[in-house]
């Protein structure tokens, strides 16, 4: 049997809330096989995004533990988890959180600039990068001057630069008109089928669920029907 | 670390980019800074010049009361008759005037020694020559020479603001017998024969004003000012013997403790900059909360974050510091081709570049340290939201 990419065990989260004690994840456990592709979906406030910022390790669990590829991330000190999610872990925001100053190409850059890679080399993989998601003629762009879909899509290459195993997404095409959420719903099916990318997408959106290959519900901070 | 730390170069440029006008103003107010900075310590140097020049084998005797007040003339024979004094002149303050009732000369009246204690001062064997010779021959600065045009053989008629002639003339004519050149001393003072004034002036006559001793051994300093003041205690014209430097400190102090003026300007205007500063890295570091949120995300270390803020800072304060430096630097060379007859040492002193950069490197880093930290410290989670 196939060792899943991600387990997660007792995973529990609480939040401090002046006197009150918040509880966001309640002792959740899950198993994602490599090159799944799953949407998260759940009403506000039922712990989606929390859990996926526990996943790629932008926050600590309050109890249980993560371990993705045999890496037990709550162990990593603070440098260890920055170069452990530069390495295995793309970022992809409902608001694109690109850096305006930068042209897409050097926004796709941005990763790539804590490898050793040189300078050439670091452009020609962003290149790369922009053309896989068909936006080869944006690359001297400035994100104000591209369209939401445009710049969702240079949020995409930007996470897949650096070849990382697991992409994780907060409501990717939240912000997006239906044609633009398509194409990158598109994309996603291409790099976890064609590139074998193991997908973690959070949703409201039932039609976006839908493109993945299992939906979970997350209520109250507990997956329904258990995370196996 | 180091390489991350070079990772960061693109990303700096970009940042110092974001508000173009917002750092302008910043940059420009730092220049002006580090401008005043630069243009104090050349006046600074321009008013202590004398210290740093004067000389270590020799003392100064004035009265002990005031520098103004005389002494008598045979003060100079029995200083000069000690045995560690190789040579002693004196130097009476005549208060001269050429033209311009407002415009003050610096004229002396000087032993015929003078100038073997102050070879420092160039002249022309000849001119020296021809003033020994001429008991009305005065020898004058090159500054002084070129502001108004003499040359040697002129005869100039100088008034005093302090003394009348004996004769009721007006004025004391003197015949130009030489030029000197200094590149170490001012350029534009006057010098005439002791002999000449002793015998015109209708007070003051057979007294000195001050009595230059040149040691035979520098190191006999302390005991030669005490046996040179003990040798006229308690008569009726006691003496104060001080080395050249601390008369020459003395006299930079009397126009107020540059010094303390400098330090409490340039404080008062780098606390101002340090704000403004500050604030334009704090305001800076939370607009982009986000953005340095994003940065963190992808992989960036706490601490490449915080050398990220920092540098900016220091960028800067160099960028505002040089520009302010190098200003001062073109200034005080433009001001000090019309300033050299007044100020010969209006210059930027190198030890002022050397300050100047301590205080580039204080600057950037006082005003990046807070929010570098606060950047450091950043929670992604929490400032990802914030976008």
């Amino acid at each position: 049997m196939n060792v899943p990419l991600v387990e997660v065990r007792g995973l529990t989260k609480e939040y401090q809330r002046g006197d009150e004690v918040v509880p966001v994840l309640a002792g959740l456990d899950l198993d994602i096989a490599r090159g799944d592709y799953i949407a998260l979906m759940g009403p506000s406030g039922s712990g989606k995004s929390t859990l996926l910022n526990l996943l790629g390790g932008l926050d600590v669990p309050t109890s249980g533990e993560i371990r993705i590829d045999g890496v037990s991330i709550g162990e990593l000190g603070s440098d260890e988890l920055a170069a452990w999610r530069a390495r295995n872990v793309g970022f992809i925001f409902q608001m694109y959180n690109l850096l305006p100053v930068l042209t897409a190409e050097q926004n796709v850059e941005l990763p790539l600039l804590l490898t050793s890679l040189s300078k050439a080399e670091r452009r020609r993989r962003a290149r790369a990068a922009l053309a896989l998601v068909g936006l080869s003629d944006r690359a001297r762009h400035r994100p104000r001057e591209l369209s939401g879909g445009q710049e969702q899509r240079v949020g995409i290459a930007r996470a897949i630069v650096t070849d990382p195993m697991l992409l994780l997404c907060d409501e990717p095409t939240g912000d997006l008109d239906r044609k633009a959420g398509d194409a990158v719903l598109d994309l996603f099916d291409a790099l976890n089928r064609e590139a074998g990318k193991t997908i973690v997408m959070v949703t409201h959106d039932p039609r976006a669920a839908s493109r993945a290959r299992r939906v979970l519900q997350l209520d109250k901070g507990v997956l329904a029907g258990g995370g196996g | 670390m180091a390489a991350a730390a070079f990772a960061l170069l693109p990303l700096l440029r970009t940042s110092l980019q974001r508000h173009r006008l917002r750092l302008v103003f910043t940059v420009a107010s730092i220049l002006i800074a580090f401008l005043l900075f630069g243009l104090l310590a050349a006046v600074r140097n321009a008013l202590t010049a004398g210290v740093e020049i004067a000389g270590q084998d020799r003392l100064i005797t004035t009265h002990k009361v005031s520098i103004i007040q005389g002494m008598p003339r045979s003060y100079l024979t029995r200083i000069a008759s000690l045995s560690e004094v190789r040579r002693a002149a004196s130097l009476n303050w005549f208060g001269g005037i050429y033209q311009d009732p407002h415009v003050q000369l610096v004229v002396f009246a000087v032993t015929d020694n003078y100038f073997d204690i102050y070879q420092t001062l160039q002249i022309e064997p000849a001119g020296l020559m021809a003033w020994h010779a001429d008991r009305t021959a005065a020898i004058v600065g090159d500054g002084i020479a070129r502001r108004y045009g003499w040359k040697v053989g002129d005869s100039v008629p100088l008034k005093s603001n302090i003394y009348r002639r004996k004769d009721g003339a007006g004025a004391w004519p003197v015949k130009i017998a030489a030029i000197y050149h200094t590149d170490s001393q001012d350029p534009n003072t006057v010098f005439l024969h002791y002999a000449y004034y002793n015998e015109t002036v209708t007070f003051g006559v057979d007294a000195v004003g001050w009595v230059i001793i040149q040691l035979k051994d520098p190191a006999t300093v302390e005991t030669t000012a005490a046996a040179v003041d003990a040798m006229f205690a308690n008569s009726r014209t006691e003496t104060k013997t001080s080395t050249e430097k601390a008369v020459a400190q003395s006299f930079a102090n009397q126009v107020g403790n540059i010094g303390a003026i400098l330090t409490f300007v340039v404080s008062a205007v780098f606390f101002a900059m340090l704000l403004v500063t500050a604030n334009t890295m704090a305001q800076s570091v939370r607009e982009r909360t986000p953005e340095l949120a994003v940065l963190k995300t992808l992989g960036f270390t706490n601490a490449a974050v915080l050398t990220l803020v920092l540098a900016e800072s220091l960028l800067i304060t160099l960028v505002g510091g040089a520009l302010g430096m190098g200003t001062a630097a073109l200034a005080t060379a433009v001001l000090s081709v019309s300033l050299k007859a007044f100020l010969p040492f209006f210059q930027i002193p190198p030890l002022a570049y050397l300050q100047a950069a301590l205080y580039v490197a204080a600057l950037g880093a006082a005003a990046g340290v807070v929010p570098a930290w606060s950047a450091m410290r950043l929670q992604i989670v929490t400032a990802l939201r914030t976008g």
